[in-house]
Order: C-alpha cells, then sequence, then structure tokens
C-alpha cells in the first residue's frame, strides 16, 4: 500500500468524515450569521461588536475558523491530486494553499481575539 | 481490469450528465471560496474594529464593484451549502440511484439559482 502524505488525515476515510463534520459546522456558522444580519437590517456598530465580544461566538467563530482551513486543505488537496499530475507542479501548488489557510488561521484569531 | 477498454478522459469532447454539471459547479464555487475568504476577513476586521471603521465599511458596500463581488461570494457561497446539503443526504443514502441522482443534481440547480437571486436582490 502506498502511504499518502499530503493529505489532512494520512487515510481517505478519515478525510472524507472530517470533510463532512466542518462542513456541518460551517453551514450552521453561515446560517447563524446570516439570520443575526437578517433579523437586524439596521445593523449598528455595538450590535455586531456586541456578539463577537461574547465567548461562545468566540468559541463559535474559532471553530467555523479552523473549519474552513480543515474544509478547504481537503477540498484543495482533492483538485490537486485530480488534476496536476506532476508531484512538483501538485506540491508547490499544495504548499501555495497550505500558506494561504495559514495565513487565514493567524489573521482571523488575531481578528476575533482583538475584540 | 480489462486493459483493452477504452478510455476517452479528454474532457472537451464529454458532455457531462447533469449530476455531472451540479458537481463541478460545487468544486468551482470551492474554489473561489477558498480566494474569498481573505476579502471575507477583511471585511471582518474592518467590522469589528471600531465604530468608524464599520461605517466606513457600510459606505463601501455603495460602490458598484464591491457589491458585484460581494454577490459572488455570496452565490459561491449559497450554491456550495445548497450542494453540500445534497451530498450530506446522498451520503446517508438519499437519492442515490441513477434517477434519484439526476433529480436531487435538479434540486440543488434550481435552489442554487433562486439562492443566487435572492443574493443578487439582497445586495443591490
Amino acid at each position: 500500500m502506498v502511504t499518502s502524505v499530503t493529505n489532512l488525515g494520512r487515510s481517505g476515510l478519515y478525510d472524507w468524515v472530517v470533510q463532512r463534520v466542518t462542513a456541518v459546522i460551517l453551514a450552521l456558522y453561515t446560517l447563524f450569521l446570516l439570520g443575526f444580519v437578517i433579523a437586524s437590517p439596521d445593523m449598528q456598530y455595538g450590535q455586531w461588536q456586541g456578539l463577537f465580544a461574547c465567548i461562545w461566538m468566540k468559541v463559535f467563530s474559532l471553530a467555523a475558523l479552523i473549519s474552513i482551513c480543515a474544509h478547504a486543505w481537503v477540498g484543495m488537496w482533492t483538485i490537486s491530486t485530480d488534476y496536476l499530475k506532476a508531484a512538483a507542479i501538485r506540491f508547490a501548488f499544495q504548499l501555495v494553499c497550505a500558506g494561504f489557510l495559514f495565513v487565514y488561521l493567524v489573521w482571523g484569531i488575531d481578528i476575533l481575539w482583538s475584540v | 481490469m480489462n486493459s483493452n477498454r477504452p478510455t476517452n478522459l479528454d474532457l472537451t469532447t464529454i458532455e457531462l450528465p447533469l449530476p455531472g454539471k451540479a458537481s463541478i459547479i460545487h468544486r468551482i464555487s470551492g474554489f473561489i471560496l477558498f480566494f474569498a475568504v481573505a476579502f471575507m476577513l477583511c471585511a471582518l476586521a474592518a467590522s469589528l474594529e471600531s465604530a468608524e471603521s464599520f461605517a466606513e465599511l457600510k459606505s463601501v458596500f455603495d460602490n458598484g464593484l464591491v457589491k458585484f463581488i460581494t454577490w459572488g461570494i455570496l452565490s459561491a457561497l449559497g450554491y456550495h451549502l445548497v450542494a453540500g446539503v445534497k451530498h450530506l443526504l446522498m451520503d446517508m443514502g438519499i437519492g442515490e440511484t441513477k434517477e434519484g441522482g439526476r433529480t436531487g443534481a435538479i434540486i440543488t440547480l434550481v435552489c442554487g439559482v433562486i439562492v443566487i437571486i435572492l443574493a443578487g436582490v439582497w445586495v443591490w
């Protein structure tokens, strides 16, 4: 058996589960934010800031942020292994993706924790 | 496996079946969302920094190009979510037959169009 070294869980089944669990978290987060924004058509800063200042919202947002990183990694990894046959190009593409996601993660944590 | 099987992997000559179309749009929307996260984080940072930056962000949305990009991101997100729900339902064994797959694809595409139109109405 060839062991894959670039997919998230080193196993297709693990990746499959990660993709679905993170998808549910992201769907819930998206629908929650959508509902919150729609419920207050004339959103003021205090309301918005107050939401993100809640500790449960920080937990929810961080869960969503980590989910984005894991979900996007599995997705981009799948795309790269489907279309990029040359190992060097595929690896370079994966490195760029990992770079993006690392920046997103640190940037996102910084935003959430400076509220 | 029979090595004499004819293979044709020239995608430009293959007409994708409906579920295939629903699937490739799901993939493309996901690819777009990967980069859209940068825009979302930018907006989130500006919205939370201060009351001034919040007001500034609100006024930025009056710009036509910003509206268009926002609509594009919301469309990609909306379609990706709808197609993702279809995926989860199929994982549970719902609509796994050939006919079910076609029906699911039609529902996904129709819901996707509705979501994209609603997103446009919301933005403009």
